[in-house]
């Protein structure tokens, strides 16, 4: 049945994969694009990043982080259960360098999206450079993963606890520093995250594409939501992105529009709590 | 007043019976009916009035629908005072009130009768509709009756279109939508959303899939920006998101029935002339004072703006937007406008604006309301020459027919740019009468 969970992990505290049948979407679905969905009826709409699709079976892969009420109703669904209504695949595909060197970045849950995006580099030819990093060494995820695709993989953490300790634009920065060279640096993560690999690689001019996660509705370019200010125009994330040259990005704009509804998803979540403990009761 | 500017619940209450009776009493039942000539539809108006002099409701409302499929829609949202109203011959006293009449019937229907679909044998032939708005619904409804299986494809959760996340529920309940839609329904049609003609299939794939003929009504619900700065600090909208947040998602309802949120506070500014339903919404969630900051005239119905301005919404006509400013902390604080005068008029052509003098309005939401440009997501991703007006983004059609290319037919906003519900219902069903003869010659 379309929309069913199939398959369900948890590969991190709180952060879940989910293979779910949706034939159309598998058929459709290219590097870098997105998907809507409403977990149940009266829900709000959520973005996610496409991680996997297979045209044969019909399941695609979602990864997400638990963090607002939304995500915890779909972190709760078990194998045999419907998401509400999913829609995609949203966004225009990711351009995928062949024959080059790329440094791939991933940050937190969205290691997962940066897999996706390394894996086809590596199989369209391209030398991949991959720095992955979290806050925690548990909070890693697809580090096997990237060890099979990558030609060199990094992992980098905020407390030390695996890999280098720090961020991944140090990394990056120490690695530019040493002179090495590449075609495309391509991150997608936190906005803070993108925000400085985009300033890291900017004194190189380094061709740099960020993947951006702003707020959205529709996600068909209708209601504006997802607006970001690129080059000093207006763009649409869910339409004329979701990839954009990280040097013209307005980051702090951005961010502020990301943290709009911030108190409100606090009471969503807290309500959320409640009602959950209650039926445990 | 008060109590109706805190609530989502409709704003005119329809006809009793008595009152229903009493207006149908009215009707001089002309022998050259001019309301008939002025709806876009040319409902038989002195024939569905006469039956419900009669008591006769089910088969008044039958009458409508064999020219309308969405009588109770129509009722509520068509600008009657521009079409079949101007049309009225009744010099005494006022004009009869044609769209009460159409929505008390309608309702009445809805209510007690059920609606026989009233539907040709199958004819093998099966056609695609590509959105579930106006436009949608109609051909749709217009060729199921005629035999033909149509599925209708919609990209968002609901459908309906401009009617299920456009218009608010205080001018369109959202539950008339659903019986009108499942009326549609009960033709034959089956409706299939989450599906992006254009993203997750294409007018390619539908005709492989055997689909003999598509329909192109996706609307022009694409917002066009003012191109001023500040446009995307926090707290401003544009017209559509803010109507999808209250209308497709109740954000009315948040936290305790809705998870979708919007923050509506302090005074509001609305920048352009169609924002009065948004106006209205805006005091609805709360907003201490709201503005609508438009040129020349307001877009809406009569009767609509007059309620807005009952219920505290302020015009401020011949102003226009320059530029939007924020806080340190990238939220709208203020928007600053030109105050606009006409020009002397020199006999030829429309009077100009001219800016006078620039002020200001501090505020903390604002929403732009200005132009709305065609969805052409289906329309450009497909090998078919579907052929697109550079300049407004529109659908070209053959006017006659409204045949795009080979098989392939648009109508609705898509096509005209942004109008009305029943002119979009009007172009469904010439397509539907063209799509019709298309597949008896295929």
């Amino acid at each position: 049945m379309v929309n069913e969970i199939v398959f369900k992990e948890e590969l991190a505290p709180g952060v879940k994969l989910i293979k779910v049948r949706a034939p159309l979407i598998a058929r459709k679905a290219r590097s870098g694009q997105f998907v809507i969905l409403r977990v149940n009826e009266d829900d709000e709409r959520i973005p996610l990043d496409l991680i996997d699709w297979n045209p044969k079976d019909g399941v695609i892969t979602l990864v997400f982080k638990e963090v607002g009420a939304s995500t915890k109703d779909l972190g709760s669904l078990e194998v045999g259960d419907f998401i509400h209504d999913l829609v995609g695949p949203l966004g225009k595909p990711s351009k995928i360098i062949s024959n080059g060197r790329v440094c791939i970045i991933g940050g937190g849950v969205a290691i997962a999206a940066a897999y996706e995006r390394a894996r086809r580099m590596k199989e369209a030819g391209s030398n991949v450079v991959a720095i992955i990093s979290a806050r925690t060494a548990k909070d890693l995820i697809y580090k096997d993963e990237f060890k099979k695709i990558s030609d060199r993989l990094i992992i980098a953490t905020d407390d030390g606890s695996e890999g280098v300790r720090g961020y991944p634009n140090n990394v990056l920065r120490n690695m530019l520093e040493l002179g090495e060279k590449f075609d495309l640096v391509y991150a997608v993560g936190p906005v803070i995250l993108m925000r400085e690999i985009a300033e890291t690689t900017k004194p190189y001019k380094i061709k740099t594409v960020v993947s951006l996660n702003p707020l959205m509705v529709d996600g068909t370019g209708m209601c504006g939501c997802c607006r970001v200010t690129v080059g000093g125009k207006s763009m649409f994330a869910c339409v004329d992105g979701p990839d954009f040259d990280a040097h013209l990005v307005d980051f702090e704009e951005l961010i502020a529009r990301t943290q709009m509804y911030r108190e409100e998803e606090e009471v969503a979540l807290k309500i959320m709590v409640k009602h959950r403990c209650k039926n445990w009761k | 007043m008060e109590e109706r500017v805190r609530t989502f619940d409709e704003v005119v209450l329809g006809y009793s019976e008595e009152q229903a009776l009493a207006e149908a009493a009215r009707c001089l039942q002309c022998s050259h009916p001019l309301c008939v000539e002025m709806c876009p539809l040319h409902i038989d108006i002195p024939g569905f009035i006469k039956l419900i002099k009669t008591g006769n409701y089910i088969e008044a409302a039958e009458k409508i629908r064999q020219r309308n499929c969405m009588p109770s829609i129509c009722g509520r949202v068509c600008p009657q005072e521009v079409l079949c109203v101007m049309g009225c011959k009744n010099t005494i006293g006022d004009p009869i009130n044609i769209g009460a009449l159409e929505r008390f019937v309608a309702d009445w229907e809805l209510e007690n009768g059920p609606v026989t679909p009233n539907t040709a044998s199958s004819t093998g032939k099966s056609v695609a509709v590509v959105g579930s708005g106006p436009a949608g619904l109609s051909v749709a409804a217009d060729l199921a009756r005629k035999g033909h299986h149509v599925v209708i494809f919609e990209a968002l959760h609901e459908p309906g279109g401009v009617l299920t996340y456009g218009i608010p529920e205080f001018r369109l309940p959202k539950k008339i939508v659903k019986k009108e839609i499942d009326i549609i329904r009960r033709f034959g049609v089956e409706i299939r959303t989450n599906i992006i003609i254009g993203k997750t299939l294409t007018i390619d794939d539908l005709f492989d899939e055997g689909f003999n003929s598509i329909f192109l009504g996706t609307g022009a619900g694409l917002p066009k920006l003012l191109g001023i700065p500040g446009e995307n600090l926090c707290g401003v909208y544009h017209l559509n998101e803010f109507l999808l947040r209250v209308n497709l998602l109740k954000a009315y309802l948040f936290p305790y029935k809705s998870r979708t949120p919007l923050r509506v506070q302090g005074k509001v500014a609305i920048l352009g002339a169609r924002g009065m339903d948004a106006a209205r919404c805006a005091l609805r969630l709360g907003a201490e004072e709201v503005y609508i900051f438009y040129q020349r005239r307001i877009v809406g119905r009569i009767d609509d703006i007059r309620r807005g301005v009952e219920e505290g919404v302020k015009l401020q006509p011949l102003t226009k937007p320059v530029k939007l400013i924020g806080d340190e902390k990238k939220w709208v604080k203020m928007v600053e406008l030109m105050k606009l005068k006409q020009e002397p008029s020199d006999g030829i052509g429309g009077q100009k604006l001219i800016p006078e003098q620039s002020f200001s309005y501090s505020t903390e939401t604002v929403i732009i309301a200005t132009k709305h440009i065609p969805n052409i997501i289906a329309a450009l991703n497909t090998l078919r020459s579907v052929k697109i007006a550079e300049k407004n983004k529109t659908v070209i059609v053959n006017p006659e027919t409204l045949e795009v290319v080979d098989g392939i037919f648009a109508g609705g906003d898509v096509v005209s740019g942004a109008s009305s519900v029943i002119e979009a219902i009007k172009a469904g069903k010439i397509a539907a009468e063209s799509i019709n003869r298309y597949l008896l010659k295929h």
